[in-house]
């Protein structure tokens, strides 16, 4: 299933984007050194993560970073070490692109940390935490993607179904990847991922593994012509730009099968408009035309499950619930409000797998063809 | 000549057995750090209840006439000697103590009263060196010896062999003693523990021979029996001198230094122990607050072994578990380190030393009469009566108010007589009661002047930083002393001071030190009206660490004195100053007053910290920043770095720069507020003992050698300013 195509057309398109980025991390190191000499104030200036700092942008029902932005100074007590470690992270960039390579979060912290010259035991960064939160401020400040500075996230993500896709020159046929399935890699660009044949009519995105085996197993793809994906809770961002781009360029409706609590609904709202800490990246990650299939708060009454199913909502939940019911994207819109609130009367939760307590296959056969028969989501 | 003495029969049973029972089961009862008034302890000779077999019998009851049979008199004596946990005799340890400080408060009163320096010797003798040194008590011999007046022959047997007997109690005028139980009361727990008399040497005239008086009190009558009573030359006892090699110093007991004065011996059952609560702290403490005062301490050869069941301090806890460890120096005391940074004294052949460290003698105070305020209508009641009786009943009301209380002018007496409807010629005694009353409603609505405050002798906010210079080592001293105040009637003053860094140690909390008529208070800390006022002030504002309701953590130490004609002590063995708003809340302005100048100087120490801080963090991270450049541009790190370097300098320099709300700069006003301080004259600051904050602990210097000895800088504001200026407010010669 995995051919080779042509390495020179990949490495060119490459070179081409890694060039762009080298020459923002030079401006920003320039820019230092010239304050510096100029006597001028040393600073980087980085947009702000903060939800004070994205805008709810109803027109295009996504999630935008706001204008706002912090200057992060050499010469302030607070932000000395941050700027050291910015500095410090981009020349580990610089490194990476030049020797072609890619390092995960972990590797970069790694690759940063030393004891600092001159002192006797401190350390560049204390945790990996600290050296996480420096990239991200990277990428907002360069306005680059975190691929595009060659770092990647693991793999946390899952596909199968009527598509053939093309993986770094290798060809992928996902209707024969056996019961584990093709692992979605984080970086998932164009120059990286190509759709060779796509047959599938829909997608079904499913929160967990559990849920995803159960379609796998039972053909789902196959018999209704789709590609299923799952994205271990709140997908990782290759997941969620895999399905953006079978959204945008495959014009493939994306539908979600996901768990009847808050958190479902979050990463429902996720998907769909995009997440606070990531409003930078909606642009590419979020998917406006996402639909909610399940788990619905009726379909206690509707699907005639047991007692056991309920699962009480605690505190946490229903203050989580409440606080999604005051996200601008959920105010505008009646039907998810009535939903929530419906959920909040039922007092519990119910998870994807609760219809297993009707049939083994009762989800595969009988929940989502009918759901989507009837046309009968949330958007 | 003393061994045949006949006990009172209430004793045999206490002397024979129990002593050591009943001391454990109330030496528990402050563990818990609460170390409040417990209830009586049952006595050994109470009788067990009938066992049930018994009940078969018809039980008679007490009839009105049966009880009657047993209802008579309480002697004093017999009602303390069953509650002496009430006068501070709870357990070996505290009795100690207490003994020690009855003798001590009452000298330092007599020499005062007398106008001499006092010289005290304080010596406590181990009578039985093989009791192992963990054993719960040992006996002692305490004396207690003063350069005082003396005491006449014809009083020595009331004053030490009767409770309640006493020249002080009669009188507002302040002074230690207040109640004419203290050393009466202390030569009764000896007796009662170990059976022996007090012995008395004392020698009111110095051309005459002195007495030698031994007398045991007979608790039932409450009246002593001599047992020894001749004259002798032998003041001082010469027998002190002959106990080690210190004491056989020229120095020690010097006739020359006692030409009059008084010697009190008493055996008793105790406990001698380092740390807190222990005499040496008392003694340290009574140093402090009486730089006048000389006091030679000759403690015993050996240190019982700590027992964490008998501290009976509230914070005991922080005595850490092998600090008793420690083996019993034979000659010489273990200096105890872990008493904080207290250093006052010298130490040598195992004797302690405190010295004198002033030659003025506090000012006399004057005694007052009651303020008509501050009286009760029972009080009244009784001086009326007194007065009558005084007068052969004879006075009249108008005299009555002249010549009893303070601010009543003649015209006022007439007022008061006026407005209760009598005749100024009106008798006392042909009052009734209903007039009695509307005199008394009368006196606390009028508006009068408050009492005269002369009766009030503060330390003074030089005496307070001596002696706390020469007591602590910490880095920044300061002290206030208020102007007086009244409460129900009575003046009274409050002094506060504070050390504060320096060797102290930094995660305790802040030790409070509580003085009352110069009198140090050792138990009951948390039941203190002071106490409560170091609480309740807001040390958060003069950037300390301060846990809700309770006092700041850090290296300090809060003094904190109240000086009345009457104290308000919370129980007879005052130990704990009783919670008058109006005490509380000078004692509060008073620990503001040192608070926010401790505050001016911790926010300069931080501003330089910060200072240094800064140009530490520039420097540390600009080599990393142009080593990444470099990485990244090529540009030369060298050059990059040099570049960095001098901007940070000009950067930091800058911040130093910066401008205050009053337009001083940082340094400018940093110095001003060190002049503030350095031309305050209740403040001290020692630069060299400076700690950089979070330093280690210097716990490894000597904490037993004076101030000076390492060379710090230590000296007080110039009190010539004082002269030349309108007198300051706390200057001692005011009063
Ligand atoms: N060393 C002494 N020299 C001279 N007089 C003394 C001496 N010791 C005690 N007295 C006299 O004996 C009296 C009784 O002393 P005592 O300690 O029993 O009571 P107090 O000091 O008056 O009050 P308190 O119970 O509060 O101590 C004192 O008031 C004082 O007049
Ligand atoms: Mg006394």
């Amino acid at each position: 299933m995995a051919k080779r195509t042509s390495t020179s057309s990949r490495k060119k398109s490459v070179k081409q984007r890694d060039k762009t980025t080298l020459g923002k991390i030079t401006d920003l190191a320039q820019g230092v050194a010239t304050s510096a000499y100029k006597g001028r104030d040393i600073s980087i200036a980085i947009p702000t993560r903060t939800r004070s700092n994205t805008v709810w942008n109803s027109k295009r029902g996504i999630l935008q970073m706001g204008d706002a932005k912090a200057s992060r100074e050499l010469f302030n007590l607070n932000q000395a070490k941050q700027f050291m470690q910015t500095v410090l992270h981009g020349g580990s960039i610089k490194e990476l692109i030049e020797a072609q390579k890619t390092l995960s979060l972990r590797g970069m912290f790694y690759k940063g940390l030393h004891t600092i010259a001159g002192t006797n035991s401190e350390k560049t960064f204390t945790d990996q935490d600290e050296s996480d939160t420096i990239l991200e401020d990277l990428e907002v400040s360069l306005g680059s993607l975190r691929e595009e500075l060659h770092i990647f996230a693991k793999k946390a993500g899952t596909m199968v179904g009527n598509i053939t896709i093309v993986d770094n020159g290798d060809e992928i046929d996902c209707r024969r990847m056996g019961s584990g399935g093709y692992a979605v890699p984080s970086i998932v660009e164009e120059d990286v991922i190509q759709f060779k044949k796509v047959d599938a009519k829909f997608v079904l995105h499913v929160e967990k593994g559990t849920v995803w085996s159960r379609f796998n197993e039972d053909r789902f793809w196959e018999k209704h012509n789709c590609i299923l994906t799952e994205g271990a809770g709140q997908p990782p961002r290759g997941v969620r730009r895999l399905l953006k781009r079978l959204w945008e360029e495959a014009n493939l409706p994306i539908y979600c099968l996901l768990d009847c609590d808050p958190w479902g609904h979050y990463i429902f709202s996720v998907m769909k408009q995009g997440s606070i800490s990531l409003a930078f990246e909606s642009e590419r990650l979020a998917i406006p035309g996402a639909k909610f299939i399940g788990i619905r708060a009726k379909d206690y009454e509707e699907c005639e499950l047991s007692d056991d199913v309920q699962i009480a909502l605690t505190e946490t939940d229903i203050k989580r619930a409440n606080e999604i019911l005051e996200y601008p994207w959920f105010i505008e819109n009646k039907p998810w409000k009535k939903e929530i609130e419906h959920m909040l009367r039922n007092g519990f939760k119910m998870e994807v797998e609760s219809l297993i307590t009707k049939d083994i296959s009762y989800v595969t056969e009988e929940y989502v063809p009918t759901r989507l028969k009837k046309k009968d989501w949330l958007d | 000549m003393t061994a045949t003495l006949s006990f009172p029969d209430l004793f045999e049973p206490m002397i024979a057995a129990k002593p050591r029972k009943s001391q454990q089961r109330s030496s528990k009862q402050p563990k818990g750090g609460r170390a409040r008034a417990e209830p009586a302890t049952p006595e050994p000779e109470s009788v067990p209840a009938p066992a049930p077999a018994r009940s078969s019998k018809p039980r008679v009851r007490a009839t009105a006439e049966s009880m009657a049979a047993q209802q008579r008199d309480i002697s004093v004596s017999e009602f303390f000697a069953k509650n002496r946990h009430l006068l501070g005799f709870d357990n070996p340890r505290k009795a100690l103590l207490t003994s020690v400080k009855e003798a001590v408060d009452n000298s330092l009163d007599a020499c005062e009263e007398a106008g001499i320096l006092p010289n005290l010797t304080v010596v406590i003798e181990d009578l039985q060196p093989d009791r192992p040194s963990t054993a719960k008590q040992s006996r002692y011999r305490v004396t207690v010896v003063d350069n005082g007046p003396g005491i006449v022959r014809r009083q020595v047997d009331n004053i030490f062999g009767r409770l309640l007997y006493g020249s002080k109690f009669h009188r507002l005028k302040m002074s230690r003693g207040q109640q004419g139980i203290g050393i009466s009361a202390a030569g009764m727990y000896g007796l009662i523990t170990t059976g022996k008399p007090m012995v008395i040497h004392t020698r009111p005239d110095a051309k005459k021979r002195a007495h030698h008086i031994e007398l045991a009190m007979n608790t039932k009558t409450n009246r002593a029996e001599v047992t020894e009573d001749q004259e002798t030359d032998d003041f001082p006892p010469q027998r002190l001198k002959t106990l080690s090699a210190g004491t056989r110093d020229e120095a020690f007991l010097n006739s020359g230094d006692y030409t009059t004065g008084t010697s009190v011996s008493i055996e008793l059952e105790g406990r001698y122990q380092k740390g807190r609560g222990s005499v040496d702290e008392f003694l340290e403490l009574v140093a402090i607050a009486n730089p006048h005062a000389q006091i030679m301490f000759v403690p015993p050869t050996r240190v019982a072994a700590e027992d964490q069941e008998d501290l009976p301090l509230t914070d005991a806890a922080k005595d850490t578990p092998d600090e008793g460890k420690a083996p019993p120096a034979p000659d010489i005391v273990a200096k105890d380190k872990k008493i904080d940074a207290t250093v006052s004294n010298i130490e040598k052949d195992g004797m302690i030393v405190f010295a004198r460290g002033t030659d003025q003698l506090p000012p006399e105070t004057q005694e007052i009469q009651p303020h008509p305020r501050g009286i009760e209508l029972g009080l009244l009641i009784q001086m009326m009566k007194d007065f009558e009786a005084a007068n052969k009943g004879g006075g009249t009301l108008y005299n009555f108010l002249q010549e009893k209380f303070c601010r009543v002018s003649s015209a006022r007496a007439s007022d008061f007589c006026k407005a209760i409807g009598v005749h100024s010629r009106t008798k006392v005694g042909d009052l009734e009661p209903a007039q009695i009353e509307a005199l008394f409603k009368t006196m606390q609505e009028t508006r009068l002047a408050p009492p005269p405050t002369d009766c009030l002798a503060p330390i003074g906010v030089r005496s307070m930083l001596s002696g706390l210079l020469k007591g602590v080592r910490a880095e920044f001293y300061a002290a206030e002393t208020r102007e007086p105040a009244i409460y129900r009637g009575r003046p009274f003053l409050v002094e506060a001071a504070i050390a504060y860094g320096g060797e102290l140690p930094a995660d305790d909390t802040a030790r409070v030190i509580r003085y009352a008529n110069r009198v140090p208070l050792i138990f009951q800390q948390s039941a203190c009206s002071s106490f409560k006022a170091c609480a309740e002030t807001s040390w958060k504002n003069y950037n300390l660490t301060q846990p809700r309701g309770s006092i700041p953590i850090g290296p300090l130490i809060i003094m904190i004195h109240m000086a009345s004609v009457w104290v308000p002590f919370t129980s007879e063995s005052k130990e704990a100053i009783a919670d008058y708003d109006e005490i509380r809340k000078e004692m509060k302005l008073a620990l503001m007053v040192c608070g926010r100048k401790l505050g001016t100087y911790l926010r300069k120490r931080t501003a330089m910290k910060r200072q240094s801080d800064r140009r530490d963090v520039f420097e540390r991270y600009i080599g990393e920043i142009a080593k990444a450049i470099n990485s990244i541009t090529g540009e030369p790190a060298k050059k990059l770095y040099d570049q960095l370097l001098k901007e940070a300098r000009k950067r930091t320099a800058m911040a130093d720069a910066q401008l205050d709300e009053e337009g001083r700069t940082m340094k400018k006003r940093m110095k001003d507020e060190a002049d503030e301080l350095r031309g305050d004259e209740g403040v001290v600051m020692v630069e060299n003992r400076a700690s950089q904050p979070a330093q280690e602990s210097p716990a490894k210097k000597d904490a037993a050698s004076p101030p000076t000895a390492n060379g710090d800088v230590v000296k007080l504001s110039k009190p010539k300013r004082k002269s030349k200026k309108k007198p300051s407010k706390n200057d001692q010669e005011l009063f």
